[in-house]
């Protein structure tokens, strides 16, 4: 296997963006992911397109070609892989361009993840979401997306002690990074009142506490390690593409307050990419909800299971915390266009380590991770990436 | 100068408070209060409709200025909720108000904004000399799904103005639009309720569209926000035409007199139609005017005018704006749904 590192990165700005339409999203994101790493249209060999839901949220299939054709790049006949896995779409299109580098069997390869969520109606857009979690088995008898976090936040605050305000902050904490993140959708700081205060979800969860229905779009240039200074001065290398999986019913686990699929992944990434938890200097997690930022950080081994809450409260996951968490303002603060969402993670964490993130830059940062579940955690993946000097 | 020559409202009586609307629902009624900006909205009887409203609103007019209602040469009537999908509002009008038969008459819809595009159609007939005077109306008895957020505002009224050269009270000084294909809100043929976009309403619809009005009048008329006494803006709720209003420049004491939601509802077709009269009721002569209505779908109308001295002779003639919140008779949430007829 090849090294493989990242040799551009694009996004657009997250929200809802009204004027852009879904091809509009990743044209911009694709365009500057191949302006910053200066390749040609005949460069490209391949495309991967992470996008859970184009055909029932815009009423469109056949994204790879979709893709190929908007970017000008059908008369080269670049091949064009939609890929699927919930919430954790883009992080598959990652890793499926990672493996196609790393075989020998492409060279330039252009990742890119996509959703346009906001042309749904309001009332539609939950059960569109519980189609991530077991249909049959989950959505049939009323479970939603969020009433399954809230079982879990539920169960982890009796079984750990964990409190309402300990996963408020974590609320609190990515707004106050989105704030300094000009792509986020919510560039404002909230307070742990403002988070109890919000309207009930699923309890206990409330508003703020949920990440949003958003249009956006990210992309990354991927190139084998030895030729990417072809491309950049900063190649960012990625040590660690793992995917794992799970049950998709939260029913079948054996603990619903621990995600197994993370747990494995994280395993293995740490021991491909040979580091322990403790050498991250950053990550990028899944907070599709607060409490899965709490689980996230407990199952990558930053904390002990059950320390999660406190370890939030503590400032430990803040910015200029032991481990910061989510300095792009994660999918809270960034907002959560599905598809993008893993790809997004990866811009942040290469911007990160290029030393480029402006107001949010973490000082001497080096290696980071990126952590991405679908549903609740029925596929998990997580990327490790280093900047070598 | 073409402007306005005489004006008149008419509010149904009833009311239902917000509070009874969210407690029905199951909602905090001080959160709905607070989101929105609204408090109470009107309630039209159960005999009365966009056509009664509208001659009501009609008659006050006429009898302000005592009218000679044979000048009238074009009568349209703006709304949503025109009682008949094919035979006209106007006409009903038109014979209650006795005007006619040798003048024109047509209905119009553009959602909220139907009756600001009346007027501008009866002041091109008249600028041009085709006609001596035109009546334009806004009227709606508005529509809502119940438990929709809509129901929490939709309400009934109308207002109609009176399109002229001569004598005219207020002095239209230019209007001008801004329209594109924005589908934010709508109802299809044979749908007893619209459908919105939600949060699509806001920035893509009304906002975009207001302050591309506004500002593009201001730009033909060389005017800033602080050359106006007094600005009104289509008000579905409280919270966007103040928001607009700051956006564009304006202060909360220019929009105060013309912001009638909180008590009334969002009339429709008739919200900055009301609105508008609201200030004209206060005003002495010599007062500055914008106007800047919206209606899905999408559109804004924008309006500099200037008020006379002429207004003077006219003041209490006709109720006001304001008498018509007085001596209401308030309902429950199942007065409200007989009214409606939803039971």
């Amino acid at each position: 296997m090849r090294e493989v590192a990242i040799v551009g990165i694009g996004t657009t700005k997250f929200g809802e963006l009204w004027d852009k339409s879904f091809r509009d999203g990743f044209a911009e994101a694709g365009v500057k992911a191949i302006m910053d790493a200066r390749v040609r249209g005949e460069d490209i060999d391949a495309l991967y397109i992470g996008n859970m839901s184009a055909g029932r949220f815009i009423e469109q299939e056949h994204i790879g070609a979709l893709v190929v054709d908007c970017a000008g790049l059908a008369g080269l006949n670049i091949p064009a892989t939609r890929v699927e896995a919930a919430c954790a779409s883009g992080a598959l299109a990652l890793r499926q361009a990672y493996l196609a580098v790393a075989s020998g069997c492409h060279d330039i390869v252009v990742v890119a993840g996509v959703e346009k969520m906001t042309d749904v109606a309001q009332e539609k857009i939950e059960d569109l979401l519980a189609s991530v979690i077991d249909r049959e088995w989950e959505g049939f008898v009323g479970a939603t997306l969020s009433s399954l976090y809230a079982m879990i936040a539920r169960l982890h605050m009796h079984r750990y002690g964990t409190t309402r305000e300990q996963i408020a902050q974590v609320a609190v904490k990515n707004h106050a990074n989105a704030a300094k993140n000009p792509d986020a959708q919510f560039r404002r700081k909230i307070t742990i009142e403002d988070v109890l205060g919000s309207p009930l979800v699923a309890d206990p969860l409330r508003v703020l506490d949920c990440s949003s229905i958003a249009d956006g779009a990210s992309a990354l240039i991927l190139a084998p390690y030895e030729i990417a200074k072809k491309y950049t001065d900063t190649p960012i290398h990625i040590t660690a593409s793992v995917q794992k999986s799970s049950t998709i019913a939260l029913h079948d686990r054996k603990d619903i307050t621990t995600i197994d699929s993370t747990v494995a992944a994280a395993k293995e990434a740490y021991e491909v990419a040979g580091v322990r938890p403790e050498k991250i200097d950053f990550a990028e997690v899944h907070d599709s909800y607060t409490i899965t930022e709490i689980l996230a950080i407990e199952d990558l081994g930053f904390c002990k299971k059950g320390e999660g809450g406190k370890f939030t409260e503590d400032g430990k996951t803040a910015i200029d915390g032991d481990i910061p968490v989510n300095p792009s303002g994660g999918l809270k603060g960034c907002g959560h266009p599905l598809g993008a969402t893993g790809v997004r993670q990866a811009c942040e964490i290469v911007q990160q380590l290029r030393g480029r993130a402006g107001e949010r830059q973490i000082k001497d940062a080096k290696i980071g991770l990126a952590h991405s579940i679908g549903g609740t955690g029925g596929t998990s993946i997580i990327h490790i990436f280093e900047r070598r000097d | 100068m073409v402007g306005i020559a005489t004006y008149g409202v008419y509010i149904p009586k009833f009311r239902i408070k917000v509070d009874n609307i969210a407690l029905m629902w199951g909602l905090n009624p001080e959160d709905v209060k607070r989101n929105l900006d609204v408090h109470e909205k009107s309630v039209p009887d159960m005999d009365e409709d966009t056509a009664t409203i509208a001659v009501e609103a009609a008659r006050y007019a006429i009898e302000r200025v005592s009218l000679d209602v044979g000048s009238i040469g074009a009568i349209y009537v703006g709304s949503e909720s025109h009682p008949y999908a094919v035979k006209p509002t106007a006409t009903i009008v038109a014979e209650a108000i006795g005007a006619g038969p040798t003048m024109t008459a047509a209905d119009f819809e553009f959602a909220c904004k139907a009756g600001t595009a009346a007027i501008q159609t009866c002041m091109g007939l008249v600028q041009s000399g085709y006609i001596k005077c035109g009546l334009a109306i806004g009227a709606d008895v508005s529509q809502s799904a119940p438990g929709d957020p809509l129901e929490y505002a939709a309400s009934a009224g109308g207002a109609a103005f009176v399109i002229a050269k001569e004598g005219v009270m207020v002095e239209i000084e230019d209007t001008c639009s801004y329209t594109t294909d924005t589908p934010d809100f709508w109802r299809r043929e044979g749908a007893p309720y619209p459908t919105h976009g939600g949060r699509f309403t806001g920035e893509p619809a009304y906002f975009k569209h207001i302050i591309g009005s506004a500002r593009h009048l201001m730009e033909r008329t060389n005017t800033k926000p602080e050359d106006f006494d007094y600005a009104v803006f289509h008000q579905p709720n409280g919270k966007f035409p103040a928001k607009v209003a700051s956006e564009l420049g304006f202060t909360k004491e220019q929009i105060q007199p013309g912001l009638v939601v909180h008590k009334i509802g969002n009339t429709y077709s008739a919200a900055s139609l009301i609105g508008l009269a609201a200030i004209l009721d206060v005003c002495e002569g010599g007062e500055r005017i914008m106007l800047a209505s919206f209606g899905s779908g999408a559109g804004s109308d924008s309006f500099c005018m200037k008020v006379t001295d002429e207004i003077k002779k006219y003041k209490d003639k006709v109720p006001s704006v304001q008498k018509f919140s007085e001596n209401v008779l308030y309902l429950d949430y199942a007065g409200y749904a007989k009214h409606m007829g939803l039971i």
